[in-house]
């Protein structure tokens, strides 16, 4: 049932508590772990990853006033504009198009779509942006697992620790998009930069709802 | 803006890099090339003025190289062309539909096409005489 808190939470009683508070923990969880992005994207692309997010998430930050006066869906739209604009790379329209993808869903269906099926049609479109597939060694090999986990109404604990595994899996692969497909088979032994961000990302979401809505 | 663009009747041409350095450098050859007879803009480097791509400064570059006849974007790798469409889209309609992405080197397709353009020649034109570059 912790899944249908969770939509409970992210669709029907969104306040600025809570925007405030995912902005935050997303903040906070990209700083710290900046210089481990950056090293390896340096490993397999052109390290700029954790700069590059950090910078974005402080932008973020900065328009959180203004952010958390909005309804979640536009929040969301509102944040991922933000991100585009500021953290450059492919990163920024990747992560951008997704919550701009999400908030969109969830405002056109005026609540009458589940949050899973936003977040798989965000995923999508994150897919055509980057033209990209699972496999392909992305953050979209963290994406639709956490789908997966979502859909099958895991817990918040389930798809905070699938998000982390999805992003280790990326170990092996090898780079299809991107700088680290220049590399070829030595893209493999490294893990994607964009998967562990979006796993850390993911994370640090379930932690703080685990925090407001505990089962 | 587009109304106030004396040069509006030649297709428009913007260069980006994840170098500041490479695109003003483009620019500069294509500028050799044509004068000022086509519009042309670039954007180089991220948010920062450090190496990369973003929307902002592409979406920047557009509006100062809009022509009515349309713009032509060379890019560099991956992220410069992300962020270019990402602009586009952000330039929203009917205007992103007369902005094209060129399949074709950075530095020879901005110059051909702005050879191309000078010329008069429309959009799909410009386009199609850079992507011949194209393996």
């Amino acid at each position: 049932m912790i899944g249908e808190g969770w939509k409970k939470v992210s669709v029907v009683s969104a306040n600025a508590a809570l925007i405030g508070g995912l902005i935050e923990a997303c903040r906070e969880v990209i700083a710290a772990n900046a210089d481990h992005l950056s090293e390896l994207d340096r490993a397999i692309g052109d390290g700029d990853h954790g700069t590059n997010m950090r910078r974005g998430l402080e932008a973020v930050h900065a328009e959180r006033n203004r952010l958390v006066q909005l309804p979640l869906p536009k929040a969301l739209e509102e944040t991922g504009l933000t991100l585009v604009m500021s953290v450059g790379g492919a990163a920024g329209p990747l992560y951008g198009t997704l919550l701009i993808e999400i908030g969109r869903q969830l405002a056109d269906a005026n609540g009458q779509i589940d949050f899973a099926s936003a977040l798989e049609s965000a995923i999508d479109a994150v897919a055509r942006r980057g033209r990209a597939s699972p496999g392909d060694k992305t953050l979209l090999d963290v994406l639709y697992p956490v789908h997966a986990e979502v859909v099958r109404r895991a817990g918040l604990a389930g798809i905070c620790e699938e998000a982390e595994r999805a992003a280790s899996l990326t170990f092996g692969m090898r780079a299809m998009r991107g700088r680290a497909a220049f590399l070829g088979d030595r893209s493999i032994g490294h893990v994607d930069p964009g998967a562990r961000s979006c796993a850390l990302l993911t994370a640090a979401i379930c932690r703080f709802l685990e925090e407001q809505c505990p089962a | 803006m587009s109304g106030m663009n004396p040069k509006s009747a030649n297709v428009g041409i913007v260069i980006v890099s994840h170098s500041p350095l490479i695109a003003e450098g483009a620019a500069d050859m294509v500028r050799q090339m044509v004068g000022d007879c086509v519009p042309l803009a670039w954007s180089g480097g991220n948010a920062e003025g450090g190496l990369g791509t973003h929307a902002a400064g592409i979406l920047a570059a557009i509006e100062r190289a809009w022509s009515d006849a349309g713009v032509a974007v060379f890019v560099d790798l991956g992220g410069a062309e992300t962020n270019s469409e990402m602009a586009i889209e952000m330039l929203g309609e009917p205007r992103s539909r007369r902005v094209i992405i060129c399949d074709a080197p950075l530095v020879e397709g901005a110059v051909m096409a702005a050879a191309e353009a000078s010329g008069g020649a429309a959009l799909a034109r410009v386009v199609a005489t850079a992507e011949e570059l194209s393996p």
